[in-house]
């Protein structure tokens, strides 16, 4: 059988998800095209960063399916969508606090490597993951940083290591939730420019409630509530659409 | 600095037997032993996170296993060391696959259950393990023909397996698996997310535990010559899980000194103090208090702490 040909980098079938009698995500369906960059807007509790956890296989949809460039990953352990190429950084910052920047980053390269099974060779004798380590630190502007523990560092620098261990697995598709959420205003337009530079091999999409900044980054709008997608489509429909008025701008 | 206190640590250790008698030798013997027991539990206890209350098993599986082949079925030492190390091995296996259904309390309930399960057969399967009169009247193993019956060879023969664990036990930890085990303990859900897969790597966690308990036992066993349910109970393990936590559990000396407490206590408490456990129980108290992480890290903080000066 030849593998099956897809159009979508990410594809969401009517996905449903319910929390007892709460119903998180409704028949969502969405799809993605290589190097597409996706904006997903929506109120608070519109199911978007529950949406997120279903595709990066944190929780288990009731029903529908989640196809990566046309694999049904829908069953899929977490650390099995990884190896398909699939990245993703976290609302609320998910970092190894102890650890030394460098060591988060390198974590990020070894979980796609095989070397990450070898016990009998200390990590320090790899000398090509720490270089990888130190350009990819390089490229989020936090490479004077390498040594220190994240314990140490500010919360906007946090948000970049965030993005830099995602950035370091060079991943197919991208998920970033709200990788704005909580800068400040200069820290914004850097992060704002990192994303901008993301090569387009990679697909983002992206969560975020700051509009004035995200929609500059987006191509495709998804407007969701109350777990339902509202509006779908190009960036500026999405944005004119009445509806899009209604939810969100509450205009 | 560092290097010249590890140089003396080193000569006073090989050149113990030398200026020591036969009781000090045995005691740190001993000692030797409960390292490498509390070593192999803190890869689960410090690094993996997942606190176990059955430890116990491994050691003594271990030395079951060989104590029987031994003794009943006319195994010389060599093939019946093997034949212990892969049945205790393969017991954490199975072990492994029950425990880490649950982690946290429920897989220190699990752990503890089936080493119960364990201590329970080696007292009602008296056919077998002898029950509560043990198996006497073992032997120790003569390596390249040479005789262990001596304090100092049996002391220098431990003392090369101990450092030899210990070695292996350092390089796992600073390793690429020591790494994403670490990051399994304190991210998991992020750790999936990156690709790694924590169940795996928990469990191969456990087995290679299970592994160097099983070394320890064997050791136990041979120092011993004997071999009684005891082992296996759950005090055995709460005593070795004491003194990874009171030593410094996730540093690599800190299970080497709570072991080293534990037996010294043992020794000498009980020969002055009838209920020298509760001397036992004071102590730790004490420890816990006074340094929540642990011995050794406790006088680290406090060594830079005098470095600094008052501030």
């Amino acid at each position: 059988m030849t593998p099956l040909m897809s159009n979508y980098a990410l594809e969401v079938i009517n996905l449903k998800k319910a929390f007892g009698g709460l119903s998180v995500t409704q028949d969502v369906s969405l799809a993605i095209r290589p190097g597409e960059r996706r904006l997903i807007i929506g109120p608070n509790g519109a199911g978007k960063t529950t949406l997120f956890n279903q595709i990066s296989g944190d929780m288990r949809p009731n029903s529908g399916q989640i196809k990566l460039f046309g694999t049904d990953v829908t069953q899929f352990a977490p650390y099995t969508r990884a190896h398909f190429g699939l990245s993703r950084t976290y609302q609320i910052i998910t970092l190894f606090s102890g650890d030394t920047l460098e060591h988060n980053v390198t974590l990020g390269l070894l979980g796609l490597r095989p070397s990450r099974w070898q016990m009998w060779r200390p990590l320090s004798f790899y000398g090509d993951l720490a270089t990888e380590a130190h350009r990819v630190l390089d490229a989020v502007g936090l490479l004077h940083l390498a040594e220190h523990p994240v314990s140490d560092i500010a919360y906007g620098e946090k948000r970049r290591v965030e993005l830099a261990m995602a950035l370091a697995q060079k991943p197919r598709v991208l998920l970033l939730d709200e990788p704005l959420a909580g800068l400040s205003n200069t820290e914004r337009s850097t992060v704002k420019s990192l994303i901008a530079s993301i090569p387009r091999e990679s697909t983002v999409i992206m969560i975020e409630h700051d509009m004035d900044t995200a929609l500059d980054l987006a191509e495709t709008v998804t407007l969701l509530n109350y777990g339902r997608v509202i509006v779908d489509g190009d960036r500026d429909a999405v944005i004119a659409d009445e509806r899009t008025r209604e939810v969100y701008l509450g205009v | 600095m560092k290097w010249i206190a590890a140089t003396l640590l080193v000569v006073l250790l090989l050149l113990l037997p030398s200026f020591a008698g036969d009781f000090y030798i045995n005691l740190a013997s001993q000692i030797l032993i409960a390292a490498i027991f509390a070593l192999s539990l803190n890869l689960l206890v410090g690094y993996g996170g997942m606190t176990s209350l059955g430890h116990a098993s491994y050691l003594g599986v271990a030395a079951y296993i060989s104590a029987l082949l031994t003794s009943r079925y006319g195994f010389g030492h060599g093939p019946a060391a093997v034949i212990s190390i892969a049945g205790t091995t393969a017991t954490a296996a199975f072990f492994g696959v029950i425990a880490l259904r649950a982690t946290g309390l429920g897989f220190l309930m699990i752990t503890l259950a089936l080493s119960q399960v364990l201590w329970g057969l080696a007292y009602r399967m008296s056919n077998v393990t002898n029950g509560d009169n043990g198996i006497a009247g073992l032997t120790r193993p003569m390596p390249f023909g040479i005789s262990l019956d001596s304090a100092a060879s049996f002391y220098w023969f431990a003392l090369a397996v101990a450092s030899f664990a210990y070695l292996m036990m350092a390089i796992f930890v600073s390793s690429s698996f020591g790494s994403s085990l670490k990051g399994v303990r304190d991210q998991p859900r992020r750790m999936a997310a990156l690709g790694f897969n924590p169940w795996m790597i928990r469990w191969i966690t456990f087995i290679y535990a299970g592994f160097w308990g099983g070394i320890s036992g064997l050791l136990y066993v041979y120092y011993n010559k004997y071999i009684h349910p005891t082992s296996l109970s759950t005090t055995s393990s709460a005593e070795a899980l004491l003194g990874v936590i009171a030593g410094g559990s996730g540093t690599l000396g800190g299970p080497v000194v709570g072991a080293a407490l534990v037996l010294l206590l043992k020794n000498y408490a009980s020969a002055y103090i009838e209920r020298w456990n509760m001397l036992l129980g004071l102590v730790f108290l004490f420890i816990v208090l006074a340094m929540p992480t642990g011995i050794l890290p406790g006088l680290s903080r406090l060594a830079t702490g005098l470095r600094r000066g008052p501030r």
